[in-house]
């Protein structure tokens, strides 16, 4: 009986998933597309919570439904008359239709391929792969990784690398966001009620950013996480109108934007002056070291993530805010 | 006994949230179907951590319950409140 209430609960999981995703991608409105594109995301949050991934689970709805939907609208709002159809010159609206008909089409064959190739090469892993001999190869080592959480082992520890290149990664995005030239203008001031909330909502978050940060340790948690809520809390209090959301200006700036490659680049490459391999920390210290990146790694996830939502580079202001 | 309890208090929240579903889908106009909606879920989602909490072996996890529901009634109601008031503006320019 059990069992067979957990596999209705996934089918009707897998159904609205797939529904959702239908309707937001069919959904000619602009902004309706983006509310279902979060509410999938929620949804699929729930997916990654019932296949035992509460990590990911985190994440998705953190970054995919939450952050990305922030991101989705605000894109909208700079966009004039886009969520009312404008239908106004026939001629070449007509042309326009078709140029999007073609490009409509192109992507979706390209992502059809893409989807073919990755579950393809999925499939080939679980063949090839033992996955078993994997997760016991991660157990076995789980004491010496200095954290009880396997996800974070592998994330910060045995598999530290990939992270680097991630935190990477965010680091050439926000060089690609400050290409975009000033800030988006702000919001107007929020009434009484929104400003209720904001108030009470900024430092819940910030108090969930440290816990996710401290509990990635031995529980689904961590430094993306962790960063995703930070920056949630930013985006709250941008959306309440204030002007100053807690980014510094200047060299400050950049120090934040930076600190994440830089500390893992700096503990990697004592490692290797320490004359062991890159990344390869001593037991002793690893739980330390790993809390050090993770809470370094917090602040410039945070930071792009924000920087990502103000659509561009903060300008210099000439006296300073109070 | 605590089954029985629980299982009342879920099926209650059930139904709110039936009730509620109804209402964002029947109702004619969106003040009345904000006003469906975030109150009677509100309701059946604390009377479904109610019936959750009976369940919890640690008094630790039903806080946890508890805070969610707080939070949740909090985002509803500022929520309902930011779009009633956006389509009250809307309506003044027109």
């Amino acid at each position: 009986m059990n069992i067979i209430s957990l596999y209705l609960v996934d089918i009707l999981l897998v159904i609205s998933l797939l529904s959702l995703a239908w309707a937001s991608l069919t959904t000619a409105d602009a902004r309706r597309s983006v509310i279902l594109f979060m509410a999938f995301g929620l949804v699929l949050a729930l997916v990654w919570a019932r296949l035992l991934a509460p990590d990911v689970a985190l994440a998705e709805a953190a970054i995919g439904a939450g952050l990305s939907g922030a991101l989705l609208l605000a894109a909208i709002g700079e966009q004039p008359g886009s969520s009312i159809n404008v239908n106004t010159d026939h001629s070449e609206d007509v042309q326009d239709s078709n140029r999007s008909v073609v490009v409509t089409w192109t992507i979706t064959g390209l992502c059809a391929a893409l989807a073919i190739i990755l579950a393809w090469t999925l499939l080939q892993t679980f063949d090839n792969v033992n996955n078993k001999a994997t997760a016991q190869a991660v157990s076995e080592n789980l004491t010496d990784s200095g954290v009880s959480n396997p996800v974070t082992a592998v994330l910060l520890n045995f598999r530290a690398y990939d992270t680097l290149l991630e935190l990477a990664v965010l680091l050439s995005a926000v060089l690609g966001i400050f290409s975009l030239g000033g800030i988006r203008s702000p919001y107007q001031l929020a009434g009484p009620v929104f400003d209720g909330l904001a108030r009470w909502l900024v430092p819940v978050l910030m108090l969930t950013a440290g816990y996710l940060l401290w509990v990635g340790a031995h529980a689904p948690g961590g430094a993306f996480q962790a960063g995703a809520t930070l920056a949630a809390a930013a985006v709250v209090l941008r959306l309440a109108g204030h002007h100053n959301i807690g980014l510094p200006q200047g060299k400050s700036l950049h120090i934040i934007m930076t600190i994440g490659v830089g500390l893992f680049l700096l503990v990697g490459l004592s490692m290797l002056a320490l004359g062991r391999s890159f990344l390869d920390y001593p037991p002793a210290l690893a739980g330390t070291l790993i809390l050090v990146i993770e809470t370094a790694a917090m602040i410039s996830i945070a930071a792009t993530l924000v920087l990502a939502f103000l659509g561009g580079r903060p300008q210099m202001q000439k006296h300073k805010p109070c | 006994m605590i089954d029985l309890f629980s299982s009342i208090f879920m099926l209650s929240g059930i139904i709110f949230f039936l009730a509620g579903s109804i209402g964002l889908l029947r109702l004619p106009d969106l003040y009345s179907r904000l006003h469906a909606l975030t109150k009677a879920d509100n309701l059946g989602l604390g009377l479904l951590l109610v019936g959750l909490a009976l369940h919890m072996q640690q008094p630790l996890f039903a806080l946890k319950l508890l805070l969610i529901w707080l939070a949740v009634l909090a985002a509803g109601s500022a929520s309902a409140h930011l779009i009633a008031q956006h389509a009250r503006r809307q309506e003044a320019d027109q």
